[in-house]
């Protein structure tokens, strides 16, 4: 007698049925790291247009297609000048261990382009190895240090981001090491909580406020990011314009974390794709795209995804899991670790646990090892590389001598939720859902 | 966002200067409200029977002229209409109901800004200093008048959603911070015969006052049921016929400082536009505690 | 000693003469007339100076000092010395909220009243208040100590970590996971000290001591209540 195939509930699916026990056994929220699991209308939805017989293409390599691209030119004294407009997120020295953030600070640094501090402040390795580096300014305030703002070049307010709009930053007591501890002012082993507003001011007319006050201690020499979550980044990139910021950096729903409640990965939020038209759409309606640089980011992973941002209006991107994956995040190395979290290369995203396998998100000294400094910056320089190159060769197949010179015409989409959220039409047709009444 | 102010006289007769007066604290609040101005300004009383209602007309000149002439064929005006470009004051004798209708009959066109015996509301898209021009703000004289600047945070820069809205005779009210449920509130109020214009979340604040009102209760009552009805932050302040009031959430982020002499109160978001006024530096300067409502009227 | 007049001049140009004074140099009296509440006056500051401010002023003022002496003769607004690294700010009148945010060190005094979040997410600061403080005093506060003349508002100490509160009268309530708790002679000592340092005139006797009972430290089931 042949046996009945199995039938799995899409709506209790093991997945589910799993979180449901371990919610029942633990009596707490599932907490972890990275960033969404689950598949999103994203950047893979949309191809690039290339040259044929109406454009020309540029030659490979002769014919120059440039990728510099400069933050802060609305207000700030010394704005920043990167060679690729592709820069390092935010992310904590704590949740990261010292030698991650020196590796990605030399990696940045080679091929001329910034990291960002993170939740807990800047720590010294970065400094010294980063070349460009921009300090962040978050609610909880944990290790801010005015000298610090000043030693930086660039300085980002961070409203939220994409993996937790509306949420704070989180550290479990397991990363919480002396050090991690002495910098941030906590008892060491504590579960960290922290503020999901700032502590000095609420709202876009008091940001104002705080924008001058910064520029004040820092006598305007430094641009002033804003970051947010992207939840309605239609009013909130024409906010942070109204509130005085030099560059908009509008983080997406696929962008990660070192941890936080799960909930607020998978569920909270919009992705990167509509988050990013939207976010061009509100500066074009105050006339001030380009002049006040929009950095995107959540879930930028290529070279293409690169230079459909830019096509859709972003003036640079900003990466974060896909730095962390360069360096060695998921790499198919100490496997034996993986298991014992319960997990294997390619699935682990126990960044909270502080055990990572290859070094990169831990304080324990033994694992950190893992991950050679040098190496890990080569391997950095080599991926913000092969990012620009690919983003490069895209380009100047579109006969772009610039890749700022890519524009939303230069894409067709795949899908209709891609087509209807980047605005762009559904490849063949000239249709784009939801616009000019259909 | 936003920048509130208010300015009450404690004499009974109109002060020359409060026009000047309020400019200047609506010049302070430009930062925080750089896409529209607004200002409620009481001054003299209509005639017995009469109310004053102030009209708002689509473009930069509406025809004034013409639109006097087939109001006073309806109803008696006491004076002449007074026209400040999109804006104009009449003054009329009749039930404000039954003009409210030949309106919406006759020129559904016209936004009816404010009504009441003293009251008078501009509000305009643009700066403080441009607007406060515009509508001859520095030469008016009256007894209390309220401001706004406004940062548009969730609804349209226009000039029908700008501060402050009316809520009923002689009242109206300003806004600074951002309700959270007031697209539900919204739907309830309508089914209970509120009319709203906009998709504002101040305008539900304002209806949901007028409401109470209705209900019989009175602006304190009301204000202090709106601590349990209206979620999110704000600082409201309220303008009365005599009068004005204000509230604080009860987390109270939104800044307010309050600010009193032996001629004035002044009610701000920031104490600079305080600042300005005559007797600031020897003035009592206090906050506004959360979830309180403070009054004053003359009596 | 200098005069600064910002009816004449800007903040800014005061800032940057602040910011610009040299281990040399001879300029540490200063006078500043006419605030008229703006924001952001004497922010940043890092040398040793003696700032006066006579009026009130508006947000920020001596945000991030470190070092330098201000004393302000007026009101202040919002986040008063937040970040205060060391140095001493004192105000005569009363402090809007977020007094001293996130000061990690030196000593803010407030001679009047502070309102809502006088400490919130104190990371070393001593914070003394001759009057009454609002309500969220000392949220989250890590570190340092905040002494209260008087009353406090409402969740004093709410979420708190390793902060010391002391208050002289009444406070009308505690916030998540703030208990008091007991008042040793080294404690009396140190409020003593403090009010000594901020010069204020208080009974020591009075006070009584506040500080975390330790219970949100580690995710728990059982003070799922207190998230």
């Amino acid at each position: 007698m042949v046996s009945a195939p199995r039938r799995y509930s899409a709506a209790f699916s093991p997945e589910i049925i799993a979180e449901i026990e371990r919610a029942a056994d633990e009596g707490l929220y599932r907490i972890r790291g990275f960033g969404t699991l689950r598949p999103l209308p994203s950047f893979d939805d949309l191809v690039l247009l290339g040259a044929s017989i109406s454009r020309y293409s540029l030659e490979g390599y002769r014919e120059r297609c440039a990728t510099n691209v400069t933050l802060g030119t609305r207000f700030a004294k010394k704005p920043i000048e990167l060679q690729i407009p592709i820069t390092i997120a935010g992310m904590s020295f704590g949740a990261l261990g010292a030698n991650a953030k020196r590796a990605l600070g030399r990696g940045a640094s080679a091929v001329g382009t910034s990291t960002t501090t993170g939740d807990g402040g800047m720590s010294e390795e970065e400094r010294a190895e980063s070349k460009i580096l921009v300090y962040q300014v978050l609610p909880s305030r944990y290790g801010f240090d005015p000298a610090h703002l000043r030693a930086c070049e660039g300085i980002e307010i961070v409203v939220g981001q994409g993996a937790k709009p509306g949420g704070g930053g989180m550290l479990l007591g397991q990363k919480i090491t002396e050090r991690v501890a002495e910098m941030r002012t906590l008892p060491a082993g504590i579960d960290q909580r922290s503020a999901c507003r700032h502590p000095d001011w609420t709202g876009p007319d008091d940001l104002t406020i705080k924008i001058t006050e910064l520029r004040e201690a820092t006598d305007w020499e430094k641009p002033v990011f804003v970051k947010i979550g992207s939840a309605r980044p239609r009013y909130d990139v024409q906010l942070a314009v109204k509130a005085g910021a030099d560059v908009v950096v509008l983080d997406g729903m696929q962008g990660g974390t070192g941890a936080t409640q799960e909930v607020f990965i998978e569920h909270a939020g919009i992705p990167t794709l509509p988050a990013l038209r939207q976010a061009v759409e509100a500066l074009d309606e105050l006339g001030m795209h380009r002049k006040v640089q929009l950095v995107i980011s959540g879930g930028i992973r290529s070279g293409a995804d690169v230079a459909k941002a830019l096509a859709m209006g972003a003036d640079a991107v900003s990466i974060g899991t896909a730095a962390l994956v360069a360096l060695g995040c998921n790499r198919a190395i100490y496997v034996g670790d993986y298991a014992a979290l319960g997990t294997e290369p390619g699935a682990c995203h126990h960044c909270h646990t502080g055990r990572c396998p290859v070094g990169i998100a831990t304080q324990d000294p033994v694992l950190e090892t893992r991950l050679d400094v040098a190496e890990g910056a080569r391997r950095v320089r080599n991926f913000l590389t092969v990012l620009t190159m690919e983003a490069q060769t895209l380009a100047r197949a579109c006969g772009k001598s610039h890749l700022h010179n890519l524009e939303p015409e230069d894409l067709a989409a795949l899908t209709l939720e891609a087509a209807a959220m980047a605005g762009v039409p559904l490849a063949g047709t000239d249709w784009i859902p939801g616009r000019n009444g259909c | 966002m936003c920048g509130i102010v208010g300015l009450f006289f404690k004499r009974e007769i109109a002060t020359p200067a409060l026009g000047s007066l309020l400019a200047g604290m609506l010049s302070q609040m430009r930062e925080r409200g750089p896409d529209s101005t607004g200002f409620a300004l009481y001054g003299d009383d209509a005639p017995p029977g009469a109310f004053k209602v102030t009209l708002h007309g689509l473009g930069i000149e509406y025809d004034w002229a013409s639109l006097e002439g087939e109001l006073a064929t309806a109803f008696p005006l006491t004076c002449r209409a007074q026209p400040y470009g999109s804006h104009a004051v009449f003054t009329i004798v009749a039930d404000p109901e039954r003009v409210f209708a030949w309106i919406s009959a006759c020129h559904p066109e016209l936004d009816v800004f404010s009504f009441g015996e003293r009251i008078e509301v501009f509000k305009d898209v643009g700066r403080p200093d441009a607007v406060a021009q515009r509508f001859g703000l520095a030469h008016r004289a009256g007894t209390h008048a309220l401001g706004h600047t406004r940062m548009a945070t969730e609804s349209a820069v226009t000039t029908e959603h700008s501060h402050p809205f009316s809520t009923g005779a002689d009242l109206c009210l300003v806004h600074n911070g951002s309700l959270s449920n007031h697209n539900r509130l919204r739907q309830t109020l309508q089914r209970e015969g509120i009319r709203f214009a906009t998709d504002n979340d101040t305008e539900v604040a304002a209806g949901y006052l007028t409401w109470r009102l209705r209900q019989g209760r009175s602006l304190t009552e009301a204000l202090e049921a709106a601590l349990g009805d209206l979620d999110g932050f704000y600082t409201f302040a309220v303008g009365t016929r005599d009068g004005f009031a204000i509230l604080r959430d009860p987390i109270a982020c939104k800044p307010a400082v309050l600010a009193e002499t032996d001629d004035w109160v002044a009610m701000a978001t920031e104490y600079r536009a305080i600042a300005i006024l005559p007797g600031a530096a020897g003035a009592e300067v206090w906050e506004p505690l959360p979830a309180t409502v403070y009054s004053w009227h003359r009596q | 000693m200098i005069e600064v007049d910002l009816a004449q001049s800007s903040v800014r140009e005061l800032n940057q003469r602040l910011h610009r004074i040299g281990p040399g140099d001879n300029e540490h009296h200063w006078q500043v007339v006419n605030p008229n509440g703006a924001h952001a006056i004497a922010v940043g500051l890092t040398a040793p100076v003696h700032i006066e401010i006579r009026g009130h002023v508006g947000y920020y003022c001596a945000g991030m000092n470190a070092v330098a002496t201000v004393v302000v003769d007026g009101h202040v607004g919002t986040g008063l010395a937040e970040n205060i690294m060391s140095g001493l700010v004192r105000v005569r009148g009363n402090a809007a909220q977020s007094a001293a945010a996130s000061g990690r060190g030196g000593l803010v005094v407030i001679e009047g009243d502070a309102s809502a979040r006088c400490g919130i997410s104190m990371k070393g600061v001593t914070i003394v208040v001759g009057g009454s403080v609002g309500h969220m005093s000392a949220f989250m506060g890590q570190s340092g100590a905040l002494v209260v003349c008087r009353d406090a508002g409402h969740d004093l100490g709410d979420s708190i970590y390793e902060a010391d509160i002391f208050v002289g009268g009444k406070v009308a309530s505690l916030g998540a996971d703030c208990v008091e708790k007991e008042m040793t002679p080294a404690d009396l000592d140190r409020v003593a000290a403090l009010l000594g340092c901020a010069q204020i005139a208080a009974d020591p006797e009075r006070f009584r001591h506040y500080g975390s009972a330790r219970r949100l430290y580690n995710f728990r089931i059982d003070h799922a209540a207190e998230y």
